[in-house]
């Protein structure tokens, strides 16, 4: 079935358990198999919470997420209006490090773009848009 | 996310089951924080965890630095195929005792 949703959120981490059973529920419809719809709500995980973090710099915000999915291919946008930022800027971390050298913290949107097969940052009407392609 | 003790310190051994995830995985390092003064060892089983994020990865990454410093052994097991493919595309499988 070919579902396309658009859903808005307080940008508050506490929403972050009725985000991912929206976004499951959704992918589930539109006929997402278990793994990927996993690695997606992995995926929205970090975005959502990066702009419920920092989006609005303490303020209240909304972030709107729009799912496009079928059997075979998913595409979520997040779009928030808080201060610009890109965050496929972001240097990846360097995942041969030991242990004791690593930095606690970093990997979000590594992850973010290991789960998907395509990311893309846009800066649309004052708007941050990260949309996030994934094919299963 | 729920937790039990299954073996208590110095060879501390807990079974989490649920998500660890931005909300859950702050919860479970701020409750075994008292515990690993007296822990000499501590063995994760991951059975009963079928979502791990970024968070999850904090946390394990916080256990793994604290053990390596005192000098002690964290080990995870039981570890469901997901949960296994996040850790390995991030590296941790490397750093970490998996069995």
């Amino acid at each position: 079935m070919n579902v396309a949703v658009t859903l808005q959120f307080a940008a508050d981490t506490q929403k972050l358990p009725e985000v991912l059973d929206k976004l499951d529920t959704n992918l589930l419809s539109a006929g997402c198999p278990e793994d990927a719809r996993t690695q997606l709500a992995v995926a929205a995980e970090e975005i959502f919470v990066n702009i419920a973090s920092y989006a609005y710099e303490g303020k209240q915000g909304s972030a709107t997420i729009n799912i496009k999915a079928d059997a075979h291919k998913a595409t979520i946008s997040f779009a928030d209006s808080g201060f610009p930022y890109d965050p496929l800027q972001k240097e990846d971390p360097n995942i041969e490090q030991a242990a004791e050298d690593r930095p606690i913290g970093g990997l979000g949107v590594f992850l973010v773009k290991e789960m998907c097969d395509e990311v893309h940052y846009e800066r649309r009407n004052d708007m941050n848009i990260l949309t996030l392609v994934k094919k299963y | 996310m729920t937790y039990e003790i299954t073996s208590p310190a110095p060879d501390l051994a807990i079974l989490v089951k649920g998500r660890l995830d931005t909300l859950t995985s702050p919860q479970l390092e701020s409750e075994l924080e008292p515990l690993l003064g007296k822990a000499g060892s501590l063995t994760i089983d991951m059975s009963g965890v079928d979502y791990l994020s970024s968070a999850g990865l904090r946390l394990i990454l916080t256990l793994q630095k604290h053990f390596k410093k005192e000098g002690g052994s964290f080990k995870l097991r039981n570890i469901q195929p997901g949960v296994m493919e996040i850790l390995r595309m991030t590296g941790f499988l490397k750093i970490l005792s998996v069995e």
